[in-house]
């Protein structure tokens, strides 16, 4: 069982109070209406299921209930960090080298 | 190949057991094959015997990271059945069970396959509506599927608890008799058998890198651990990490990876004549040849590579087995493991070309692929062969989720309303 | 039983009272604080199990957890029979009754036995090439025998009567092992106040010093300072001590699976105690002190009864007082052995010889045996053992060959050396290391916050163990935030050494030997096994393992999988690391399914939902069903009216005069704020900003795919306040999706959310007669037709109570729902019972609720759609906003297979012959006459008779529907195909004046 810093809350909770809400950072379009097919495709289907560093979405069902963003290593399940919804996607990771 | 027999065991046994050949052959890889096929499990294995007996291509090469039948096939519960609702679904799946009887013998090598029934459970009129629907549909479509009361359900399966007092009382089943299990490793090592025998190099503890491309963007080879190996159709079959193989030829895919985790019991007298299966306490058990209780959990929520999951999830899955068999309590979990199942949006499997000249692509397979194996691989060596899908794969396209054209059986299971 | 091995003087047990216990019906007296493989040993029995495969007759080989062969059926009682029990962890208690398994018919004449005669047949995986002719012959025949041999003990086949506790704990120091690293250990956390707990599987603290007769510190005796240190830590209040407990499972972030035994070693735990107990531990720290595991010498017929290992039966005389034998060989190839040899020649035992496969070695140890007067035999190997039931002697051989000599043992002790017992530190995802020199794996890179101390970290000697568990322990306390600690490290004052050992076969079992000399006892594994694998291209030590199923057993390979691992790679010609070394997975020791499921069985496998109304319809002898995780009335019948009875007089009744029906179990969402009905807008496929407070509309909210999620009647009660319903099932998914999309999509918009399901009872009141009935309890509502049409709503009382009143209709008729505060659910209820008598109206279930809603034609989300049906599809255009610019699902429902034409839509079916009700599922065609597989076209989502109708009725999804109306279609059934004719889906009312009727 994972434990997940929420960023709401300040502090680290088991995973049963967390329920993933898949890939982050895939924006829906403000005019969604008018996409192509393709650009349908690549937001609701294509995802990035990356071996290593992913941009998910979690929220505090039990808690809070507040939807944030999280970077977890997929390969250790490591949390690397957790931030708010609606902030940028953090452009360097601490402890990354580069 | 040397014919394996009793007599041949019972000649082996006066000297020692000595004169038994390798299985399968450990060559060098060569610097190019017609066919590069990515991934040493189950399905990758049986898309290169295929290749071999059903096309006559054996300049193929199986490439694999760690050990052929390492992955999914020797870590999943060994559940077969064909009793899907959609044509598309029994279609590739019950062509799969027809290939499993008679397997054994096709390979000359037992794997086992045990026709015990997979008994699908009922506790409420919503799933009665839903297993009916699917016992009418395999009826139509060929494929033997009976409902059954709760007291004929108990026949079959007599430590089955049908109490009315239950939380979640049985209520009906659905049994599919040609359903059951079969030995994963054996079949994994069959069909190495089988290929190698045939002139297919299983390259074991070869990871690829990198997938590389012609400048009118066609496949021409891999980058592996040991080297570039050409080839003008390369076959990915990679289960968990079809998405990673994939973007490196560039194509990003509608794929995500979970852990799942299954567990076995210790070893106990025949107790369980049959595989059970629930979707609504949610989970599945059957007895293996050596007596463990198999049983199988749900995924975790989060995508990881990690091949472990959630002590809750086993939890969970326990919680079930337990609601429906009263009497395992008292039974021990030996050995607990995960493997990573990388599924689709509508949880069906992508079987098809891509938009690459020479990649193609088997994976979506999510928890069920075991059951589809030999199908799997029949139809996925046809398509790589001919360039073209067999015409039981035609329906499992990429291009599907673009179109909405899906094959979803879990949205056609619904939810309670 | 008068003969008695229990030696007077040696052991701990001395003051115990004695208990009684039965073998395979035969009785025997232990002692209390025996295990139940001490007290065998202590009356002379070594036999007790028969082998997986070749049934070959076991004895004990531990005195531990690692134990392959001694398991057994413990019976309390019918109910409570466990099977797989280690004899060697199984405590003794008064009365206990244990059964050997996995023999017929009896453990010293099993016909099963007739395998080890014909092993040779029996090689590694030989089921891979045979039974395969005549194919049929494996389902009939050959499966059911290898099954019905397969398995060791039986099933328990009643429910289990005890119940298994759990409980969550959090620490700083979690410390795993409880022998002399451990201790020390916790003394140095616990000094430092952090909280600390130490667990340890043995039913005391200890572990080695149990047998270590040569450990003093502190200037005592080791195990009597280890009870001196348990008892200080006892006395702290940061401390946890967990005996009986095995950590089983290293998961994800410190977080540790533990069982501790709670009762399986009392007489008569009473029903108060569990059976055992569920520990989760989060720990910021974890330190693992979990020893080593003796192995095993590979020889031919290693496994006679009475062939154990050497540190077992220092342990069954040092801490039980029992001698393993009269007469016993030592057959080792590092030093511990001799410490066995030599405590048991003090004991009065008398050592035969003791065999070492080593050509000079030299040191204390060896000096005190031979001062003993024990013959010592250097370079020499025991190629054999004799003996059936019991061993009778041993072979010894030089190791390169040479004259054999046979000398008569009744007991041989073994020492191949230790394997450090990495188990849990592999599953934390630390990977191993092999240390070249010691050819051991050690703890290489960790993954997480813990630490390895003593022996299974490879380190040598309780000297060095104790500095550096000592100063792990501190180090892991101030880390997870401890004060610097005040107490003194132990000081170990004697100590015994270990020294290296071997690994894979002994002389007379290698290469080219066709003898049995077992790698892993309980599946009958030996070393040929290992090496025609190998031949056979098994060159992975996972293929190695699965071939032959070394270290596949319940013992999981404790002792098994070095020796394995090590002839695969002799076999192979490759150094051990490259061959590998297989997954350590959880659990390890095995654990019971009670203890991980602990109380959630029966009732509380998953909560029960009952609404307000729920005693009052219990009180009428309402059937329920389950919905979810919802008991919902069913039907009502009256004396002795079965379903149909009682759903065709509930409908009836409605349509003629009115009825009730509990509805609180439809889910409700407040959606409030300045801009909900912008976000209604977005939600839902409807137009909401001109809904007019105090009128409602029925909703449909679709995935961003464009298939239909949700629907229910949702009412505007001001400018920004909607009250929402949903399906039972589907209301907090829906929740989950509005929130999803309010905090993640459209955070500009000022809205809230909030569930209030349970906090509204719903009573519907339906039927031409519903205004009569409610109108009396109403104030501050004005009922007229005018004033509450149709699809609005009202606030106001009833009963006195604040109600939200809806006039709407899933019947068809004139109807109304009441929502009250749910404490008020039975009594406004109650008071609306009592109305509706006055003009004949029933109290009416789930199954006359759908009946009377498919008569109109209504759909139900989730069984007339599956999550593939668009709003097209179910003829719900008219509820799509056709100017909306957005709402979810907008670009989804347009793309090209979900506007292509031949979809399935939603229709009404007719049976030609009125009285034959279809079978919900069942499958349509075009052509009734074509062979299988047949062309199917669509499916029944809903069929129901309609007493009101006076004939069956049917929804169904059909592909192109809608341009077949009044063609006839077929549904092919078993017994007959059936003709329909394609109708609308209104069945009833097709004008619905009723609705003002």
């Amino acid at each position: 069982m994972l434990l997940i810093r929420c960023p709401y809350c300040e502090e680290e909770r088991p995973e049963l109070e967390f329920r993933n809400a898949g890939e982050a950072h895939i924006a829906r379009s403000t005019n969604i209406a008018g996409e192509s097919d393709d650009d349908f495709e690549k937001f609701f289907f294509i995802r990035s299921n990356p071996k290593g560093v992913i941009y998910e979405r979690w929220r505090h069902m039990h808690g809070c209930a507040r939807f944030f963003n999280a970077v977890r290593d997929t390969v250790t399940d490591k949390f690397i960090m957790t931030y708010k919804a609606g902030e940028p996607k953090p452009a360097k990771l601490p402890g990354a080298s580069k | 190949m040397k014919k394996y027999s009793v007599f041949a065991i019972a000649r082996e046994a006066m000297r020692g057991h000595k004169g038994w050949e390798e299985q399968w052959s450990s060559p060098e890889p060569k610097k190019e094959y017609d066919v590069i096929i990515v991934g040493a499990g189950g399905h990758g294995l049986a898309t290169a015997y295929y290749l071999a007996t059903v096309h006559g291509i054996t300049n193929v090469a199986v490439l694999e990271k760690g050990w052929l039948g390492g992955g999914n096939t020797g870590r999943n519960t060994t559940i077969i059945r064909s009793n899907y609702l959609y044509d598309e679904s029994a279609g590739i799946y019950d062509h799969a069970l027809k290939l499993w009887d008679g397997l054994s013998q096709e390979l000359n090598y037992n794997v086992m396959y045990s026709a015990r029934g997979v008994m699908m459970l009922a506790h409420n009129v919503h799933d009665i509506q839903v297993l009916k629907r699917h016992v009418h549909a395999n009826r139509l479509n060929g494929i033997d599927n009976e409902w059954l009361t709760p007291e004929q359900a108990k026949e079959f399966c007599p430590p089955l608890n049908i109490s009315k007092d239950a939380r979640y009382p049985v209520v009906g089943a659905a049994l599919q008799r040609r359903g059951g299990t079969a030995r994963h490793d054996a079949v994994a090592w069959g069909y190495a058998r089988g290929a190698s025998a045939r002139g297919v190099h299983i390259i074991q503890n070869c990871e690829v890198t990198g997938v590389k491309r012609a400048a009118n963007g066609a496949v021409t080879g891999v980058d592996t651990t040991r080297g570039f190996i050409g080839a003008k159709k390369v076959g990915v079959v990679a289960a968990g990490h079809s998405s990673v193989i994939m973007n490196m030829a560039g194509v990003r895919m509608p794929l995500e990876s979970y852990p799942l985790q299954a567990l076995v019991s210790e070893p106990v007298k025949p107790v369980v004549p049959c595989v059970i299966m629930s979707n609504t306490v949610h989970a599945y058990i059957s007895q293996s040849d050596k007596g463990e209780l198999v049983i199988g959990a749900g995924t975790d929520q989060y995508v990881s590579y990690s091949q472990t999951g959630g002590l809750h999830i086993l939890q969970h899955t326990l919680d079930a087995i337990c609601e429906m068999f009263p009497i395992f309590t008292r039974m021990k979990m030996l050995r607990s493991w995960g493997g990573i199942v990388d599924v689709t949006p509508d949880r069906s499997p992508i079987l098809a070309k891509t938009p690459v000249k020479g990649l193609y692509v088997n994976c979506g397979w999510g928890t069920g692929g075991f059951k589809a194996t030999p199908g799997s691989g029949h139809v996925f060596a046809h398509t790589i062969a001919k360039d073209d899908p067999h015409p039981i794969n035609a329906p499992f396209t990429i291009e599907r989720f673009r179109t909405g054209r899906l094959i979803d059986e879990a949205a056609a299971a619904a939810v309670a309303h | 039983m008068s003969i008695s091995f229990r030696i007077s003087g040696a052991g701990r047990l001395k003051q115990a009272k004695t208990a009684r216990f039965s073998f395979d019906g035969q009785a025997y007296t232990g002692v209390e604080g025996d295990t139940l493989a001490s007290a065998l040993l202590a009356n002379g029995v070594h036999l007790v199990g028969r082998s997986f495969k070749y049934h070959r007759p076991r004895g004990f080989l531990s005195a531990g957890a690692e134990e392959p062969n001694a398991l057994v059926q413990i019976v309390r009682d019918d109910a409570r029979k466990t099977p797989n029990v280690r004899a060697t962890v199984q405590e003794l208690y008064d009365g206990l009754t244990a059964n050997s398994q996995n023999r017929w018919p009896s453990l010293a004449f099993d016909v099963g036995a007739v395998n080890d005669i014909a092993s040779p047949l029996f090689s590694a995986g030989f089921y891979y090439k045979t039974f395969m002719w005549p194919k049929a012959a494996w389902k009939s025949l050959y499966e059911p025998k290898i099954r019905a041999a397969a398995g060791l003990g039986v099933s328990p086949d009643k429910p289990d009567p005890d119940h298994y506790g759990a409980r969550y704990a959090h620490c700083e120091v979690l410390v795993l092992g409880g022998g002399a690293a451990g201790i020390a250990a916790a003394l140095a956390a616990a000094e430092t106040g952090v909280r600390v707990i130490l667990a340890d599987e043995q039913a005391e603290f200890g572990g080695s010093l149990r047998f270590e007769a040569g450990a003093r510190i502190d200037g005592e005796d080791g195990f009597a300072w280890a009870q001196a240190a348990i008892a200080r830590l006892k006395a702290m209040d940061n401390v946890r001590l967990l005996t009986r407990t095995t950590a089983f499972g290293y998961y994800a972030q410190n977080f540790v699976g533990l069982v501790e035994r709670v009762s399986d070693h009392l007489q008569n735990p009473g029903r108060e105690l569990a059976r055992e107990r569920l520990w989760q531990v989060r720990a910021s720290r974890v330190v693992l002190a979990t020893g080593a595991i003796e192995r095993h010498m590979v020889f031919a017929d290693n496994d006679r009864p009475g062939v154990m290992l050497a540190s077992a039966a220092r342990t069954y005389l040092n801490h039980y007082g029992v001698a393993v034998g009269r007469n016993v060989g030592v057959y080792t190839a590092n030093d511990s052995a001799y410490a066995a040899a030599i405590d048991l020649k003090k004991a009065g035992v008398n050592i035969a010889a003791i065999v070492d496969l080593r050509d000079n070695p030299t040191g204390p140890v060896i000096d005190e045996a031979r001062g003993l007067g024990i013959e010592i035999n250097f370079g020499r190997a025991v190629v054999r053992a004799g003996g059936k039931l019991r061993v009778s002697s041993m072979t010894v051989q030089p190791k390169n060959g040479g004259g054999e000599r046979t000398i008569p043992v009744d007991a041989i002790l073994m020492s191949a050396g230790w394997t450090p017992s990495v188990h849990l530190f592999s599953q934390s995802r630390g990977k191993v290391a092999f240390n070249e020199e010691t050819r051991r794996f050690v703890p290489g890179t960790y993954a997480q916050d813990c630490v390895s101390v003593g022996a299974c970290n490879g380190t040598d000697g309780l000297d060095a163990t104790v500095d550096e568990a000592y100063a792990a322990g501190a180090k892991a306390a101030k880390e997870a935030g401890g004060k610097a600690g005040k107490g003194a490290k132990p000081k170990v004052d004697a100590s015994e050494s270990w020294s290296r050992g071997m690994l894979g076969a002994a002389p007379g079992a290698g290469q080219g030997t066709t003898v049995k000399a077992f790698v892993d006892f309980q599946n009958d594994v030996t070393a040929k096994d290992i090496r025609q694998a190998v031949h056979e291209g098994m060159h992975s030590i996972e293929h190695v393992k699965r071939f032959t199923t070394n270290g596949m057993a319940t013992d999981q390979g404790k002792t098994s999988n070095m020796h394995g691992l090590a002839i695969a790679a002799e076999t192979l010609g490759k150094p051990i690391p490259q061959v590998g070394l297989t997954t350590f997975r959880a659990p390890y020791t095995p654990v019971t399914f009670g203890s991980i499921v602990g109380h959630a069985r029966g009732a509380l496998f998953d909560p029960t939902r009952r609404t307000a109304i729920h005693p009052w319809a219990a009180a009428q002898g309402a059937v329920f069903e389950d919905v979810g995780q919802w008991k919902r009335a069913w039907y009502f019948p009256r004396g002795a009216e079965d379903m149909h009875a009682a759903v065709d007089r509930e409908c009836v009744t409605v349509r003629k005069t009115a009825g009730l029906f509990d509805a609180s179990t439809l889910g409700k969402i407040e959606v409030v704020g300045p801009d909900a009905a912008k976000f209604m807008e977005l939600l839902y496929t409807n137009p909401w900003e001109k809904l007019e407070p105090g009128r409602c509309r029925y909703g449909i909210m679709l995935r961003e795919d464009g298939f239909i999620y949700d629907d229910g009647v949702v009412g505007r009660l001001a400018p920004d306040r909607f009250h929402v319903t949903t399906t039972t099932g589907g209301a907090p998914r829906v929740m989950h999706h509005m929130e999803d999309y309010l905090q993640t999509e459209f955070p500009h918009l000022n809205v809230w959310l909030t569930s209030i399901t349970e906090q509204w009872a719903v009573i519907a009141v339906q039927g031409p007669k519903s205004r009569d009935i409610i109108a009396p309890l109403v104030e501050g509502i004005d009922m007229s037709d005018e004033a509450l049409p149709h699809m609005s709503v009202r606030e106001g009382k009833i009963c006195g109570v604040p109600t939200r009143l809806f006039r709407m209709s899933f019947t068809g008729e004139r109807g109304f729902e009441v929502n009250v505060p749910a404490d008020y659910g039975q009594a406004v209820w109650e008071a609306l019972w009592a109305e509706g008598q006055k003009h004949g109206a029933c109290a009416y279930g789930t199954e006359s609720m759908h009946v009377l809603r498919a008569e109109k034609g209504y759909i139900i989300v989730g069984q007339d759609t599956d999550g593939t049906v668009t709003p097209n599809d179910a003829a719900l255009d008219w509820a799509v906003g056709k100017k909306k610019p957005d709402f979810v699902g907008i670009r989804g429902m347009a793309r090209p297979d979900l506007v292509a034409k031949g979809r399935k839509q939603l229709v009404g079916l007719k049976t030609k012959d009125p009285k034959v009700v279809l079978e919900e599922g069942a499958q349509i065609v075009e052509d009734p006459g074509q062979a299988i597989p047949m062309k199917m076209i669509g499916h029944v989502t809903s069929s129901y008779w309609s007493e009101n109708c006076g004939r069956s009725i049917a929804l169904a999804l059909v592909a192109g529907g809608r341009d077949r109306m009044g063609k006839t279609l077929y549904v092919p059934m078993p017994n007959g195909t059936i003709e329909v004719e394609v109708t609308g889906m209104v069945f009833f009312d097709e004008k619905g004046e009723r609705l003002n009727g």
